[in-house]
This record gives structure tokens, C-alpha cells and sequence, in this order.
């Protein structure tokens, strides 16, 4: 067992942490803890992400002269894949484009109910 | 030429330009806002036509962005379905756009350059999702269409910014599993690519990391089409949005899910995989039947128009899910012939909806109360599109009804005949109850005052018009089914 969350450990970190944000989503009962929630839970992904483009022991994915030793071919193990990298730079600005619209939407709320508590909320909204 | 090899990248990038403009034209002049976003959307309909067109011809249109080649470069691939998707889309906000002015007028007086911007966005976001064939770039775009579709559903009215909340909440979390979803195969396959995909993931059918992507993928995509049990955002935030925002948001978004569905079940995996190593089938058509049920059953214990319109909403996505779900021909054909019916029959129930709040400042039933006298126009397109909804023929609802039926004959499936008909019966009591008091209803104050009872309270033409013109265009591709199923849809369908 314990050898099983070692060995994939990167994956635990992902999942506990995905979890904790999910959690925090549905359950907490403020609105800006579950903007944090929404933070955490994305936050979680990209990790996962980055995490899958790592290999022992390689480096950047940037070719210079002297890399090559003489060779010609190139060893891709000795390289991390960068894609994932790529990939993870748009998902960060989605992430930031929903917080901004996430705390835009929360203000508009304090604007109305003059609190950010949920169930207070539907308490005054009823 | 050479502007039309580009066609498939400008349909996407002329919304998504103008929409960065249109800030410093609403600096200029507010009202040229409404003239640029028709302009903006008059052209990438013209393009969408143009290629839906050349598809038809010559077959599946490939465009890759940048020259870059795929599997590394993101490529778009238009076929039948998205082709028609497209010029879904794109024609759908233009008739939005054109009904637009004296709503936003009267609701969103002083936001009406954001407003605008906001809308492009979102017709952007959509554009994006239909047209582009790299799973990454798809979630990208169902993002940005959701974060246009927040802020245009916060501006509504008492409410609405609750509602938008608790929608992007759940939205988030929908659009986070389908990351999920594509982060699990890039590990298996290292490509994003559909096509690429297409090719890799057989081999991998029995491996466990496939199944949880699929999984994934399908709850994530599910909650973005309020597909029950998943479908509590939908009602509040519909109902509270501004009506140009629901009119447009409430037909697209729901079934941009479902083609998104087909895409990750008939295209990046195969119709064999989707159906015959899960048992996604069988969860497909009982969730179906549920929201078919619980969606009829809700919608006619609302008194708020818009929010018994949400309901149907979710009925209908039960009968596409259901319709892809019981796994045969006949079944996908009318599953996909719905999505486009649902699609005009949404947009036009919608319009009516927005009609409704312009003239009475309030959106529940009992505002039909003598609707007919005072507007027979819109009350005339209502009666079409109602009747379109309960499957009257010749209108189109009639057809894509019959094969859904026909398919789930065919398959065996009586539950979902049983369900079908029931949604209809549930149908023609929410529309007739309507017709009534839109008929025999005059309020109380009927008889006090007689003369100004009589005047008409028709709505403006700008918004009059596109609600007409879909009731016609709900007959006409009600007539038009069959050269629409064998020249587009046919070719849509997986072999199965």
C-alpha cells in the first residue's frame, strides 16, 4: 500500500488536493471560500498536469550546440515534454479569467444582500 | 479565392475581433454598437453558409491554424454536423442580434456597449467549441462561451447575480472533468488531435485510464448540458437572465453540450467503444427518460413563463440524450434532426418570452391575459412554435419526434415511446393553458377599462419580426426535413 501512494505519489498530491477544493465548493457556505475552492480545485489540475510531462534525470526540451556531444540523434528521454507546459499556460489564464469573473459576480452580490454568507442570502432573498 | 480558403479561421475570428472593438465604437457612438455586432455576425453567417455549403459538395473541410500540421498544430474540421452547427450558431445570434435593441434598451439601459461585447464573446465561444477538431482547443472555447454566458446571465434582473454564481460553480466544475478527461488521454495517447486520437485510442479500448477519461468526459459535458440530475443551475439562471441573454444562451448552450457528446462519443472514440464496453448506453436512455419526466412534470407546476421554458429545456435534453443513447440509426438521426428543431424552437419560444417582458415588465403566465387582442402577431408565431413543441405536423417538432419514436421501436425500448408520448400529452396542456388564458383570460380589470383594453400592445417590429420569422421557419424545415436528413444529417450519423 505504502509502497503504491509512494510510487504514483505525484497523482495523491493531485487527487487530495482536488478534493479539498471540490469540497470547498459545495460545501462551504461562503461565497469567496468557494471562489478559493474553485482556485484549489483547478490549481490541482494543472499540477497534475505538469506533473505528467516530467521524466527523471531530463531537461529542457532546448537544443544547443553543445548538447549534442558529436551525435546527430537525439535522446528523448534526456528531454522533458514541453506540450503539457503549453498547455497548462492557457488553462492558468482561464483560471484567472474565471476568479475575475467568479469576484465580479460576488460583488454584485455584497451590492445586494450586503453579506456573503449563502444561507443569509436566500434567507433576504426570499 | 483566397478569403474563402480562410472561411473556417474568419467565422471564429470576425465575432472575436469585433468583439474587442466594439468597446471603443460604444465610446464613439452607442447606437453603432447594434449596427457592428449585426454587421460582425452578418458576415460570419455569410462565411458559415459558405462553408456548410462546400461541405455539402465536396465533403469534410480541414483547415489548420497557422500552417501548423497536426497532430502538433490545432486543426479545424468541419463536416456535416458541425457545418451545420455553424450555420446553427451563427444564425441564431444573428436573429438575436436583429431582435435585440428596444429589449436592451428597456432592461440594460446603460450597459448596452458591454452588453454587446460580452454577446460576441459568447457567439465566439460557441463557434469555437462546433469548429474545432483538437480537444484542448475545445475546452478552451466551452470556457470562454461559459464565462461570456456568467456575465450576460448576471446582468438580468433580482437574483440573477445568485444564480449566475451557482452556475459557475457548477460550470467550473463541469469544464474542470472535461480537462480531466483530455489530461487522461494525452498520458495514454500524447495527443490532443481528434482525428489522432481516433487512430490511437483503439488499441488502448480495455485500458482503465480510457474508462475513467470517458467517464470524465461524460458527467463533465452532462453538467454543462443540465442533463438530469445535473440540471439545477439551468432553471434559476435562465429565468433571471435578461431576454436577449436567455434568447440566446438558453437555445445554444444545451445543445452545443449534446453535439460535444456525439464529438467525444462517435468521433475522438468509436460508436463500438462508446457503446458496447460501457454500459453508457443503457445510463444514457434512463437518465433521458428521467429528465424527460421530472422536466414535463416541472414545467407545468410553474407559474413563471420563462421558468416553465427552462423545464422544457430540460425535457428536451433528455429526449436527444435518450435519442443518442438507445444506439441505432434512426435513433442518432433524429436525435441530431432535434438538436436542430430544438435549437429554433428554444430560440423562438424565448423571443416570445422576451416579447412578453418588454410589453408587461414581467414574465409570468398570467401576463398572456388577452394577449390574443393585443398581440395577435406574437401570440400567432406562439401558437407555431407551440405546436412545434407538442410534435403537431408539419411542423418540425412533428418529425424529429417521430424518429426518436421509430428509433426507440426499433430498439425496443418502450419506456422511451412511453416517456416520448407522456412529454407530448404534458406539452399540449402547458401550450393550451397558455392559449386559453390568452384567449379567454382578461384579467380583472377587464371590464373597467374597455377602451384602453382594446388598443393594441403589439410588440416593435424589430423584435416581432424574428419571432415570425422563425414560426415560418419551423414550417419550412418541417416541409424541407427530408432533403435537410439526406443531404446533411445522414451523413452525420456513425455506422454503427
Amino acid at each position: 500500500m505504502f509502497d503504491l501512494v509512494m510510487a504514483k505519489y505525484n497523482f495523491w498530491i493531485y487527487i487530495v488536493l482536488m478534493m479539498i477544493g471540490f469540497y470547498a465548493m459545495i460545501a462551504k457556505n461562503n461565497l469567496i471560500k468557494k471562489i478559493v475552492g474553485i482556485n484549489i480545485f483547478q490549481t490541482a489540475i494543472i499540477l497534475f498536469y505538469i506533473s505528467i510531462s516530467f521524466k527523471r534525470g531530463a531537461t529542457l526540451p532546448i537544443l544547443t550546440e553543445s548538447d549534442m556531444h558529436g551525435h546527430t540523434t537525439i535522446e528523448i528521454a534526456q528531454y522533458l515534454n514541453p506540450l503539457p507546459h503549453v498547455l497548462m499556460l492557457t488553462a492558468i489564464v482561464v483560471m484567472v479569467a474565471t476568479l475575475g469573473v467568479a469576484l465580479a459576480i460576488a460583488i454584485l452580490i455584497y451590492r445586494k444582500y450586503h453579506t456573503l454568507e449563502e444561507d443569509e442570502i436566500l434567507k433576504e432573498a426570499k | 479565392m483566397m478569403l474563402t480558403d480562410q472561411a473556417p479561421a474568419l467565422i471564429v475570428v470576425i465575432p472575436l475581433m469585433c468583439a474587442l472593438l466594439t468597446p471603443i465604437i460604444g465610446l464613439v457612438k452607442k447606437e453603432l454598437c447594434h449596427i457592428w455586432v449585426l454587421f460582425a455576425l452578418a458576415l460570419s453567417t455569410a462565411f458559415a453558409v459558405s462553408v456548410l455549403l462546400a461541405v455539402i459538395s465536396h465533403g469534410p473541410v480541414h483547415y489548420y491554424m497557422g500552417g501548423w500540421m497536426p497532430p502538433w498544430g490545432i486543426e479545424y474540421v468541419i463536416d456535416h454536423l458541425n457545418a451545420l452547427m455553424l450555420v446553427l450558431v451563427t444564425g441564431t445570434a444573428l436573429v438575436v442580434a436583429f431582435y435585440s435593441p428596444k429589449s436592451i434598451e428597456r432592461e440594460l439601459p446603460d450597459k448596452l456597449t458591454y452588453f454587446y461585447t460580452v454577446f460576441l464573446l459568447q457567439v465566439t465561444g460557441f463557434l469555437g467549441i462546433v469548429i474545432t477538431g483538437d480537444v484542448f482547443n475545445l475546452y478552451v472555447f466551452l470556457e470562454v462561451a461559459s464565462l461570456a454566458g456568467y456575465a450576460l446571465i448576471a446582468a438580468g434582473e433580482e437574483g440573477a447575480p445568485l444564480a449566475s454564481f451557482r452556475y459557475l460553480i457548477l460550470g467550473t466544475i463541469g469544464a474542470c472533468f472535461y480537462l480531466i478527461g483530455a489530461g487522461y488521454l494525452y498520458i495514454v495517447t500524447g495527443s490532443l488531435n481528434m482525428a489522432d486520437l481516433a487512430a490511437a485510442l483503439p488499441e488502448l479500448y480495455h485500458s482503465k485510464v480510457i474508462l475513467v477519461a470517458f467517464a470524465f468526459f461524460m458527467v463533465g459535458i452532462a453538467l454543462k448540458m443540465a442533463l438530469f440530475p445535473l440540471h439545477m443551475w439551468l432553471p434559476d439562471a435562465y429565468t433571471k437572465a435578461p431576454s436577449v441573454a436567455s434568447a440566446l444562451i438558453a437555445p445554444l448552450m444545451t445543445k452545443i453540450a449534446v453535439y460535444i457528446m456525439l464529438r467525444i462519443m462517435f468521433t475522438v472514440f468509436r460508436p463500438s467503444f462508446s457503446f458496447e464496453i460501457l454500459p453508457v448506453s443503457t445510463i444514457m436512455v434512463v437518465t433521458g427518460i428521467a429528465a424527460i419526466l421530472v422536466g414535463a412534470v416541472m414545467a407545468l407546476a410553474q407559474i413563471d413563463f420563462k421558468r416553465m421554458l427552462c423545464y422544457i429545456i430540460v425535457a428536451e435534453v433528455g429526449y436527444m440524450v435518450g435519442g443518442i443513447g438507445l444506439a441505432n440509426e434512426t435513433a442518432i438521426k433524429g436525435a441530431i434532426l432535434h438538436v436542430l428543431n430544438d435549437v429554433v424552437m428554444t430560440l423562438g419560444l424565448f423571443a416570445v418570452a422576451g416579447i412578453i417582458t418588454y410589453v408587461k415588465k414581467s414574465h409570468n403566465l398570467s401576463d398572456f391575459q388577452g394577449a390574443f387582442k393585443k398581440m395577435p402577431f406574437t401570440m400567432a408565431a406562439f401558437t407555431v412554435i407551440g405546436l412545434s413543441v407538442i410534435g403537431v405536423p408539419p411542423t418540425c417538432g412533428f418529425f424529429s419526434k417521430w424518429y426518436l419514436i421509430q428509433g426507440s421501436v426499433i430498439a425496443g425500448n418502450w419506456y422511451f415511446v412511453a416517456a416520448l408520448l407522456f412529454s407530448s400529452l404534458i406539452n399540449i396542456v402547458l401550450f393550451f393553458r397558455i392559449l386559453e388564458i390568452g384567449y379567454y383570460d382578461q384579467g380583472d380589470h377587464g371590464n373597467q377599462e374597455k377602451g384602453a383594453g382594446r388598443k393594441f400592445t403589439e410588440a416593435p417590429v424589430s423584435m416581432l419580426v424574428p419571432a415570425l420569422f422563425i414560426a415560418v421557419l419551423i414550417i419550412l424545415i418541417g416541409f424541407y426535413n427530408q432533403p435537410i436528413i439526406l443531404g446533411i444529417i445522414q451523413h452525420s450519423v456513425p455506422t454503427l
